[in-house]
């Protein structure tokens, strides 16, 4: 690499209680963080461990820790965070760590069926569609929370996260409350008991970490207040009773 | 380097300074409205009460006591952001919010500064 401009960049290896290992890697015009990680996986180190499928945004396997940071590293230009010419790469916090950036995530997904993130269908018969006009409050509701990319970057940030090891998480909570404002859903009340219960949408200090984060700019905090004020109504209607 | 310095960073927004600044001047009350009931109470007691009011002309605590009444306010404002969000799904104008409620805050310990003096 001489006289070519270079990239110091620092990666995390190991499990935890791993270190950070450096890196010198070819500092292009235009390239992700994504880039330089496979970079350093192609080029100088085949034994690094990083997860990502499509490179472009939409399948959310590839959130790191970038600079302190939880990113999509596939969208994110080095030039928009190196700091002095540099980067440090850490996996995802508030997850087990497998080796060097990947994390596990079933607690992560394991929360989402905890929230009842799914659809249950109702009573009414398979042929008949039922109507959602676009303009409904509820459609919009669920609009605005639905294009979620599992990335796991909210639940990385989120402070409630790191200190109960029961909470939900955002983006558990953000599909729940996309779930619930799904009218056709056969039980939507089976959603607020869901969230509700200890470790759910009640235990959120509204730091805002997720929202700030989010790389597809929704706001799993608004949600989450959508499903205090659901369940709290809920309650008070006497729905909740178990 | 470990894993842990790394996440701070993760913090560095507004919301969180919000909450920050909302919890710690909770706590800066609870610590001080008991002392401040305590002098209160000695009002009935004339003579230990005027060694107290007498303390209080000093300009540093005069200060401190607009700080307080500061955060206070600040408390105050940052609590009814909070309801404004979770109760009011008011959660589009955070910044909006946030500088109101420090604006607010800082305004009412300078106007007590102001009277104090």
């Amino acid at each position: 690499m001489s006289g070519e401009k270079t990239l110091g960049v620092d990666i995390w290896r190991g499990g935890a209680d791993g270190r950070y290992q450096s890196f010198e890697v070819p500092a292009r015009e235009n390239q992700t963080v994504l880039d330089v990680v496979t970079y350093v996986q192609r080029h100088l180190d085949s034994a690094l461990a990083y997860r990502f499928a499509c490179r472009v945004g939409v399948c959310g396997s590839c959130a790191m820790t970038v600079n302190g940071r939880p990113r999509w590293t596939c969208r994110t230009h080095v030039s928009r965070v190196a700091k002095a010419g540099r980067l440090t790469i850490a996996p995802l916090q508030n997850l087990p760590l497998i080796r060097d950036l990947v994390t596990d995530m079933t607690p992560f997904f394991d929360k989402w069926q905890r929230a009842r993130g799914r659809f249950v269908p109702g009573e009414g018969p398979r042929d008949q569609l039922a109507p959602v006009p676009p303009d409904k409050p509820e459609r919009a509701a669920a609009s605005a929370a639905i294009e979620c990319i599992n990335c796991g970057v909210c639940y990385s940030a989120c402070d409630v996260v790191a200190w109960r090891d029961d909470y939900l998480g955002p983006a558990a909570l953000n599909r729940a409350w996309a779930a619930w404002n799904d009218v056709r859903d056969g039980d939507r009340t089976g959603i607020l008991k869901a969230v509700s219960a200890s470790g759910g949408c009640h235990n959120c200090h509204t730091h805002q970490s997720c929202a700030a984060h989010c790389p597809v700019s929704l706001n799993p905090t608004f949600s989450i207040a959508g499903l205090k004020r659901a369940s709290i109504k809920a309650k008070l209607k006497g729905e909740l009773a178990p | 380097m470990s894993r842990a310095t790394v996440i701070k960073a993760s913090r560095a927004h507004p919301g969180f300074v919000a909450a920050l600044v909302h919890r710690l001047s909770g706590l800066a009350l609870a610590i001080f409205l008991p002392v401040h009931f305590l002098v209160l109470g000695l009002a009935l007691e004339g003579e230990v009460f005027s060694g107290v009011i007498a303390w209080t002309n000093q300009p540093l605590v005069k200060v401190s006591e607009a700080l307080l009444v500061g955060t206070l306010a600040v408390h105050f404002a940052g609590g009814t952001r909070l309801l404004a969000i979770e109760f009011f799904a008011l959660e589009r104008a955070q910044a909006f919010w946030i500088s109101a409620a420090f604006a607010f805050g800082l305004g009412f310990s300078l106007l007590f500064a102001m009277r104090a003096f």
